[in-house]
């Protein structure tokens, strides 16, 4: 079975806590724009790496292509 | 893994990573690349006028595989500097619209010229084809 935008957003919403995904995709290609608080202080790569890493070995093969971009909560919020 | 068995190809990857203080692992190469995503990075990192090399993964399915077991990093292409990660097409763009992706790579902010030639280096002897890109 094809992946879906909803499917990827509920895992990826399952499995970073506290993250807020939104994602779009054509069955093969997504982009995900991903909140989480669980990202601050980390380098980019490793925020990144815990958005893959909800997918494991699907990420270029059942999920050919995945675009991230990740944002923490303080990038988000105006206080 | 506890593999300990030679590994060739996990090698040369290795010692180009090693040798190049820019390398860029991709699909394709940097006058054809095969995948949007490769030619976006390669359109980046030429436009900073830094010195690369570029190593095609499409050649050999072992490339990509002991590539991304060595760097944890599941897609293509990857981009290291000074033997270091630095990410793929997002990452790499990110850090470009940013500035920093400049400082990471030790070069102006503005482009170079074009008065010096490339210098394309193939390497006939390892299992990888490199190419040196200015």
């Amino acid at each position: 079975m094809s992946a879906t935008p909803d499917e990827l957003k509920s895992r990826i919403e399952a499995g970073i806590p506290g993250a807020v995904a939104t994602v779009t995709g054509d069955g093969h290609h997504f982009n995900a724009v991903v909140s989480s608080a669980a990202f601050e202080g980390m380098p980019r790569l490793a925020q990144h790496r815990l958005v893959y890493d909800v997918f494991g070995s699907e990420v270029g093969d059942r999920i050919h292509a995945l675009s991230i971009q990740t944002r923490t909560l303080e990038t988000e919020e105006t206080k | 893994m506890s593999d300990t068995a030679a590994n060739p190809m996990r090698d040369a990857i290795q010692e180009a990573i090693a040798e190049n203080r820019v390398i860029l692992f991709m699909k394709g190469t940097p006058d054809a690349p095969a995948c949007g995503f490769s030619a976006r990075t390669v359109g980046i990192l030429q436009s900073t006028g830094v010195e690369y090399a570029a190593v095609d993964i499409l050649p050999d399915p072992r490339i990509r595989q002991e590539l991304s077991a060595l760097s944890d990093w599941p897609t293509i292409p990857q981009l290291f500097v000074g033997g270091e990660l630095v990410g793929g097409c997002d990452i790499v763009s990110e850090m470009y619209e940013s500035g920093e992706l400049h400082q990471t790579l030790g070069v102006e902010g503005t482009p170079a010229g074009d008065e010096a030639a490339p210098d394309v280096e193939e390497v006939e002897s390892a299992p990888l084809s490199i190419e040196n890109r200015l």
